[in-house]
């Protein structure tokens, strides 16, 4: 190869001794500025292994005599984050609840940080859209157990759905009628076709109508005569076309035979104030939280026809059913 | 190929590395150094001057003529306001400067290295500087050769003392067009600005310093990647700068072709054109990439030409296409004829259409922008009387400088209604407003709902009007439409 070199005629400089079809390349050095800002990178780079962790070791790497380290510089970054929101995080929890969607800085945090908290904390159970599923609630739907005004959602998130050990928590439970052999199988059936014709879904027949009799005597204890529920005792409302469990007939059956006792553990006592604020404002966002009650001429004042809309959906003819 | 026997070559060391030959260019005169000094002034000018320009936009946004306002995400240029968003009338000028320089490049040539590219503006000033300071060209060498004595430190120190300035403000000058300007600079002095901006400064008043003055040629023939684009744009009908060889070869003094008459050219070897390049090449080496065609050679060469009486144009801006008829004997033809061709006139339609264009959709571009987004998390409730929701994350730009209120408006649904997470759930409603503040973006939860049994597929249309605006002004509102969804469809 080096035995091909020659002087090229035209320009007087040397080739370097390859030719590929006749082309050959002139040995022009290169520019010797380029020489030193090349050392200037390798100096640049031994001076970056020394302050910087750099060299993998077993288990580890070098430390760097800076200290520096990416899970030190995210722990940094996350107090002074913390540090920065104190003072919005004690806003909240001083705040009346009620008054937090009226006021954007608040509003907009809560929203914000209890979107990221649902992420984690609630998403396990309620699903990624809060739509929920068979047994845990839709936190969109204006279907609410235990009341979906702030203060009751708050309340909830604090103390749970049937926590034992624990006088505050919310706590409701029907009777197994069918395990604890209340009713039989026959009038199980009649119960559940009764019920179905409650919120529209069955017509009313002999055994609805033999059923009416159970409900009277069974159940309009805590779903009311008319099965509308009733929030005091987290019983649901009967008549609408959202069913925690499921309207057919089998879920229905299930529900009366076994009884249903689902669980939210106390939020209380694993997450601050200020996160269960936040929480329970985004819940509220999502387009199914309730205004809070307000006297009977407030409520006129403001035209918030929250309270009609109530009274206009349980009585709303519902012709939905659930596949 | 030959295989020489390498005993018998002389021993032949090539360094790896070569150090710079020194440039000290000669200070000429004629036609396109006047040229130069004029577009050096305009686009100086330009430079330093803009974003002192003010322009009143009223008490909602900044009033510099021109400011990127990165913080913001705004670009103000004097009447025209772009928002993120629109950042597409950025990029149609991005391609316009494309278009704009094949249409420059195929005509005229390397035209912007040579007049226009700051890399050659600031190394021209700086040289001038350096002439200044150090005398020209020949007092230039014999200084670099002298000693360190007195006279040198006080004369280096004094050429790099006024390069500095000059780098200084240059990046100075930068970090104005991001800032209200009259602000930076007092923030500047009493050092409150931005550490960005004293970075900022910092390294571009280096970059000047070290590209203007040490770098120079150096940046254009290895760094610069443009030339090597640049030739593609190039054709045979395109200007270069060119040494007529066969009108001045082979080259001889005046004394020689005095007694010798007829047998050299017009050349008279004396090596002005070589004295006065400041990327330090020999035009008459033929077409090179260190050329940036800046034409002083040409001027020099004229200069000499006129002193022995020989006609001028030895150097000229020449096409390749004419190089070979003059070489053929046939007269010039005027450059200007260059110009109008096919392929010219091509670049600019296409340039000048982007243009129009442009202007045409900013002249009628909406100042109120409705971006709905459907959510698809879940993509419906069921509610407890049967009803069906739907929910959409509405973002309203209001792009004009005053606070609007803005009517949302939903149609096309059947028995809908609609409300938002900032007003109150109202029956039967199926329009509200909102208002969002000057120059902003208002982001609101819209929530729609429908009886659960409709036509699949029914389309709902979401409205933004401004609330001041005739109904039918299409440029004060904006709509976008959905399916509605429901569940088993």
């Amino acid at each position: 190869m080096a035995e091909n070199i020659r002087t090229d005629e035209a320009t007087g400089t040397d080739t370097v001794g390859h030719e590929w079809d006749g082309i050959e390349e002139l040995n022009t050095p290169l520019p010797r500025w380029w020489l030193w800002t090349f050392y200037a990178t390798v100096f640049w780079a031994l001076v970056y292994v020394i302050l910087y962790p750099a060299w993998p070791l077993v288990n580890s790497a070098t430390a760097g005599v800076l200290g520096w380290s990416s899970r030190g510089d995210v722990e940094q970054q996350l107090a002074a984050r913390q540090e920065q929101l104190a003072p919005v995080h004690e806003a909240l929890i001083a705040a009346d609840i009620n008054s937090i969607p009226g006021n954007d800085e608040l509003r907009t945090t809560a929203i914000q940080g209890g979107a990221s908290a649902y992420k984690v904390h609630c998403v396990q159970c309620h699903g990624a859209d809060a739509a929920g599923l068979g047994g845990y609630p839709n936190l969109n739907d204006d279907d609410w157990l235990w009341g979906g005004d702030l203060e009751a959602i708050e309340y909830t998130l604090v103390h749970g759905i049937r926590n034992p050990d624990h006088d505050e928590t919310r706590f409701s439970q029907m009777p197994a009628f069918g395990a604890d052999g209340l009713l039989d199988s026959a009038q199980i059936a009649d119960t559940v076709a009764y019920v179905r014709t409650l919120s529209g879904e069955e017509q009313a027949s002999a055994a609805s109508q033999r059923g009416a009799e159970l409900f009277a005597n069974n159940c309009a204890v805590c779903h009311g005569a008319e099965g509308k529920g009733d929030r005091s005792l987290g019983a649901p409302n009967l008549t609408d076309a959202i069913a925690l469990y499921g309207t057919d007939r089998e879920s229905l059956t299930n529900t009366i035979y076994y009884s249903r006792n689902g669980v939210m553990p106390r939020w209380g006592q694993r997450l601050d104030a200020a996160t269960i604020r936040m929480l329970a404002v985004y819940i509220h966002s999502l387009g199914g939280g309730e205004a809070a009650p307000v006297p009977e001429e407030a409520g006129q004042e403001t035209e918030n026809a929250e309270g009609a809309a109530q009274a206009e959906t349980a009585s709303a003819d519902s012709e939905s059913s659930d596949g | 190929m030959a295989n020489p026997d390498i005993t018998a070559e002389p021993e032949r060391h090539i360094d790896l590395y070569a150090a710079r030959k020194d440039v000290f260019p000669k200070a000429v005169n004629g036609f396109f150094r006047r040229l130069k000094w004029q577009i050096m002034a305009v686009t100086l000018a330009v430079y330093y001057i803009t974003p002192w320009i003010r322009w009143d936009r009223g008490p909602y946004a900044p009033d510099q003529a021109v400011l990127v306002d990165l913080a913001n995400r705004r670009f103000y240029f004097f009447s025209i306001e772009i928002w993120p968003h629109e950042f597409y009338y950025v990029a149609g000028m991005l391609v316009m400067a494309g278009i704009g320089l094949f249409l420059i490049t195929s005509a005229v040539g390397r035209a912007w290295c040579g007049y226009a590219c700051p890399q050659t503006v600031w190394t021209d000033l700086f040289q001038h500087v350096e002439r200044w300071v150090d005398g020209d060209r020949n007092a230039q060498f014999r200084l670099k050769d002298s000693p360190w004595n007195f006279t040198k430190v006080r004369k280096r120190l004094t050429k790099w003392g006024i390069w500095l300035f000059i780098a200084f403000w240059t990046g100075g000058a930068w970090i104005m067009y991001f800032a209200d300007a009259p602000t930076l600079v007092v923030d500047f002095w009493q050092g409150e600005a931005p550490f960005v901006a004293y970075a900022t400064v910092g390294i571009l008043t280096a970059i000047t310093f070290i590209f203007g003055g040490f770098m120079r040629e150096q940046v254009c023939i290895y760094m610069c990647p443009w030339p090597r684009i640049q030739t593609a744009m190039m054709d045979e009908k395109s200007l270069m700068v060119t040494y007529k060889d066969w009108r001045g070869e082979p080259r001889g003094s005046v004394k020689k072709a005095q007694k010798q008459p007829g047998a050299f050219g017009d050349c008279v070897d004396c090596n002005q054109c070589v004295a006065v390049c400041p990327t330090g090449i020999d035009i008459r080496e033929g077409p090179q990439i260190g050329c940036i065609t800046c034409a002083l050679c040409i001027d020099a060469c004229d200069t000499v030409m006129e002193q022995v009486g020989r006609p001028r144009g030895l150097i000229d801006y020449i096409t390749e296409e004419d190089t070979e008829r003059e070489k053929a004997g046939e007269p010039a033809r005027a450059n200007w004829k260059m110009l109008l061709r096919p392929r010219t006139l091509a670049y600019f339609t296409l340039w000048a259409s982007i243009g129009m264009a442009m202007l045409f959709v900013l002249g009628n571009r909406s100042r109120l922008d409705l971006a709905a987004q459907q959510d698809r998390s879940p993509p419906f409730v069921q509610l407890s009387n049967g009803d069906v929701r739907n929910s959409f994350t509405v973002k309203l730009r209001n792009m004009e400088n005053r606070p609007r209120d803005v009517i949302i408006s939903v149609s096309g649904l059947e028995g809908a209604t609609a409300w938002s997470d900032t007003v109150p759930r109202r029956d039967g409603q199926t329009s509200f407003t909102a208002s969002v503040p000057a120059d902003s973006v208002g982001k609101l939860q819209l929530f729609v709902v429908a009886p659960r049994d409709g036509a699949p597929g029914e389309e709902l249309t979401i409205t933004a009007r401004g609330a001041d605006a005739a109904a039918d002004d299409s440029k004060a509102s904006d709509s976008e439409s959905f399916t509605f969804e429901r569940p088993g469809q």
